[in-house]
């Protein structure tokens, strides 16, 4: 990321949507940013970390986003504006402050962005965290570029500071994730200092008569948000088809229409402001149209509240039509593209349409269905955790019980997948892992014979792990907890954590390490280097054999990416052909069938296995796995 | 501002997660924004560096603002870092005219490593890429990027080989301008070289 701050007012830079919403706060005049990494939202952090200095801010990666939240809150109530960012499932995270702080308002500009991530591109669900806006009655944006990002975002403090409460600015993959040209506007030159005058409090009793206010902020907010120009109507007046549309998906019906070259027929509603609705621009349009198809990610949220909205209305406006999610001619599920929205207006005016040939595609399709295998997701080359899961898999096999491993968000995650041998049974939401099996350590006396290990990497183990394995502690639940420590948050693009002591801008913090924790109550924990497959095993086995009570084992080992960056692996790998048992090797190619690392790969010609130098990074490990000796690790400085 | 051989023009990257697939559609993105196109990348990564399939959509109009997705089945030019990816993005983006300029160095998925499932003969892949593809430009340039010291530089050579194509508005000298945005003089040269003997390899 680059400082923001550098970027010259009114020159257009091609900017990411997230550094346009980080862009666009900076001009809002914001002093505190505080987030939890996740895709896609990180790099609005990110970039205003890399601004921090030269803004003279704070901004800080927070242990997860409750307390992001909670700490922006705080700025917000001496009179600062602050943000908070997150990925969708961080506002569930979050949700609990949320549905208070609504209620005791705020007092400088306070924002919540939210990043959604249609179709799951880099998420464990798909979640519309919209549902935060009606749930706790607070006004909410939708931008659709990267230029409306940043012009929203200096809306969003404006219309939080005019209410008295928090503003939910939503993102989405696909626009947090799009550069396109945006034109910066000015900093501001100075900001007020923060002060908290001791008589004012931030409280939500009591609750019924705090609640109208909540309700009289949101009606404020409504006639503010029709007069930002963030909703338009574009098209004919008296439309065939209307079409309502947010964010990314006015931009896909406006091509869809081109491609369908309907412009003349269709016209196109964009909802910039999503709630509460603008219902008498709505109204309005309705009233000129009989047919109205919804363009919106992920759920059917304006069409349902515009039909809820419309059949208050009904005896005005008479039959109408409705199309979208629920009349089947969108998917419920997976992200919208030009292609779904074009194939509905299509069905609903009555045209036949095809993106292309019908030949032209079922012949694509049969060449790539029949020569293109699947790529699976695989554990980076050099990743601890391939090693992890491997002596996991191994020990659980010796040990002979039928072990069960509870599993975590992070990249071991992928531990479900075969490049982790499939080794995980459950994997849910940050830290269920460990309340999982603080569950199942408790079912022994019930019959339960099975011995449970959890896997939990280290920037999860300090967002949402604590509570868990403290119940655990306190329950005596019998379990052998692996803390997959790699030292980043690798799979959000290595961002800090308390375990690393070192801040989101760069600065020196207090290191809160797991095992200091973890002796604080009581559990002794062994650290294990998991590239020592042997020693690695031998802990694990022992853990597991440890009569009852939670056990903690660390398997700490620096991400191969960070490693990489740090100058890299010390080995280069080697396969002695006169040793490689090829085909016959335990049962067939026993290290690439079983291991699965993408830089040991089989040579077919030569029926032997063999190192792939474009990808082998060196980390040694697969020389542990072969059962004939034949892969050989060279120190590089030796070989080169 | 020269004309758009197509308005607006598609270019689909695409490759596995660590080529440098998003720094190639950035490098485009900033080169024809200079040349005062409206452009719009969308990027998809979040796993892509877990060795999962990556793909950008360079978008780009003289004079409308575009969503980050190609429409189905309107790539104008699809660029393939690694080249099973070029034939599994056909079906969804590709069409009678499409150019595919691709690189012809396979990473297998770690599910061919295993056995479960087999890469294609090159030979047959090449073809297959042939029949789908309106031009079809076969491109060694992992093995340039290898002569030139490192594989990464691949993405380079690949920019330097759609430039040679004849798709873009704007030639190798802005596209230069365009990674001298994104790296330190000092790692300018290899770049340079990169982009030059992309471009040499398809029009010599």
């Amino acid at each position: 990321m680059a400082d923001l701050t550098k970027l010259a007012p009114g020159a257009a830079v091609l900017l990411q949507g997230n550094e346009a919403i980080a862009r666009g706060a900076l001009e809002a005049g914001i002093s505190l940013a505080a987030a939890y990494p996740g895709n896609p939202s990180s790099e609005i952090l990110e970039s205003l970390a890399d601004s921090a200095d030269s803004a003279g801010i704070h901004v800080e990666w927070s242990a997860n986003e409750k307390v992001a939240l909670e700490s922006a809150a705080a700025a917000s109530f001496t009179g600062l504006r602050a943000m908070a960012s997150m990925k969708q499932n961080g506002v569930n995270v979050a949700q609990d402050f949320i549905c208070n702080l609504n209620i005791s308002g705020v007092r400088g500009g306070l924002v919540l962005v939210t990043c959604d991530d249609p179709s799951g591109i880099s998420s464990t669900n798909e979640q519309d965290a919209r549902f935060i806006s009606r749930l706790a009655s607070l006004p909410l944006l939708e931008p659709a570029t990267p230029e409306e990002c940043l012009a929203m975002m200096r809306f969003a403090f404006e219309l939080s500071e005019a209410i008295g409460n928090l503003v939910v600015l939503r993102s989405v993959s696909r626009l947090s994730h799009t550069r396109a040209g945006v034109v910066p506007g000015e900093l501001p030159a100075g900001r007020a200092l923060p002060y908290w005058d001791p008589k004012t409090r931030w409280f939500t009793v009591p609750v019924v008569p705090r609640h109208q206010v909540m309700l009289d902020k949101l009606a404020r907010a409504r006639s503010i948000m029709a007069a930002s120009g963030f909703n338009r109507y574009q098209g004919p007046d008296r439309p065939d088809l209307l079409v309502i549309a947010s964010a990314s998906s006015a931009l896909y019906a406006a091509e869809a229409r081109r491609m369908l070259d309907v412009e003349g027929r269709v016209g196109i509603l964009k909802l910039g402001c999503t709630w509460p609705l603008d219902e008498d621009m709505i109204l309005s349009r309705l009233e000129k149209a009989s047919h109205v198809l919804f363009a919106e990610e992920i759920d059917p949220f304006l069409e349902t509240e515009i039909k809820a909205l419309y059949a208050q209305n009904a005896p005005r406006l008479g039959v109408m039509n409705f199309f979208g999610k629920g009349s089947g001619h969108l998917p419920l599920i997976g992200e919208m593209t030009p292609g779904k929205l074009a194939g509905a207006m299509a069905g609903i005016l009555g045209l036949s349409w095809l993106p292309v040939a019908k030949d032209y595609r079922l012949q694509a399709t049969q060449l790539a269905q029949g020569m293109a295998a699947p790529r699976d997701l695989a554990f980076c080359p050099g990743c601890p955790h391939r090693a992890s899961y491997w002596t996991i898999k191994q020990t659980l096999a010796v040990d002979g019980r039928q072990g069960i491993v509870s599993g975590d968000i992070g990249c071991y995650t992928l531990g479900l997948h075969p490049t982790g041998f499939e080794r995980v049974n459950s994997v849910h939401c940050m830290g269920s892992g460990l309340g999982v099996a603080s569950g199942l350590g408790q079912l022994k006396k019930l019959g339960f014979k099975q011995p449970v290990v959890c896997v939990v990497g280290d920037s999860t183990f300090f967002h949402a792990a604590l509570p868990g394995l403290i119940n655990a502690r306190w329950n005596r639940s019998d379990y052998v907890l692996v803390v997959l420590d790699n030292s980043a948050t690798a799979m959000t693009g290595f961002q800090p954590h308390p375990g690393t002591g070192v801040t989101a801008t760069g600065q020196p913090g207090v290191a809160v390490d797991v095992e200091s924790f973890c002796r604080a109550i009581g559990l002794p924990a062994q650290v294990v280097d998991p590239y020592d497959l042997g020693a690695a095993q031998e802990a694990l086995y022992d853990a597991l054999q440890q009569p009852d009570g939670l056990r903690v084992l660390i398997f700490r080992r620096v991400c191969a990416l960070v490693q990489g960056r740090r100058g890299g692996h010390p080995w280069r790998m080697s396969v002695d052909e006169k040793l490689c048992r090829g085909e016959d090797c335990g049962c067939h190619r026993y290290c690439t069938r079983v291991f699965r690392c993408p830089g040991l790969v089989f040579d077919e010609a030569r029926g032997r296995a063999a190192i792939d130098e474009v990808v082998c990074v060196g980390c040694g490990v697969c020389a542990q796995i072969c059962p004939a000796g034949a892969i050989k690790a060279q120190a590089k400085e030796d070989a080169a | 501002m020269s004309d758009l051989v197509h308005d607006p023009l598609n270019i689909l990257i695409t490759g596995v997660g660590g080529q440098g697939n998003v720094l190639a559609s950035q490098v485009l993105g900033r080169a024809l924004l200079a040349a005062g196109y409206v452009v719009t990348v969308g990027e998809t990564y979040g796993l892509s560096q877990r060795g999962g399939a990556v793909m950008s959509m360079v978008r780009v109009s003289r004079d409308r603002t575009m969503g980050p997705l190609i429409p189905e089945n309107q790539a104008t030019a699809i660029v393939s870092l690694e080249p099973l990816e070029a034939l599994r993005v056909l079906p969804q983006y590709g069409q009678p005219e499409v150019v595919v300029i691709t690189n012809d160095r396979p990473l297998l998925p770690i599910n061919v490593i295993s056995g479960q499932s087999s890469y294609p003969d090159l030979a047959d892949l090449k073809a297959a890429l042939g029949q789908v593809a309106g031009r079809l430009l076969w491109v060694p340039a992992t093995q340039a990027a290898l002569a030139l010291g490192s594989p990464i530089l691949a993405n380079v050579v690949m920019l330097g080989a759609l430039a040679a194509s004849g798709i873009l508005p704007i030639g190798l000298k802005e596209i230069e301008a365009g990674l001298a945005q994104m790296f330190p003089p000092a790692k300018m040269a290899p770049n340079r070289e990169a982009l030059s003997r992309g471009w040499k390899m398809v029009r010599s």
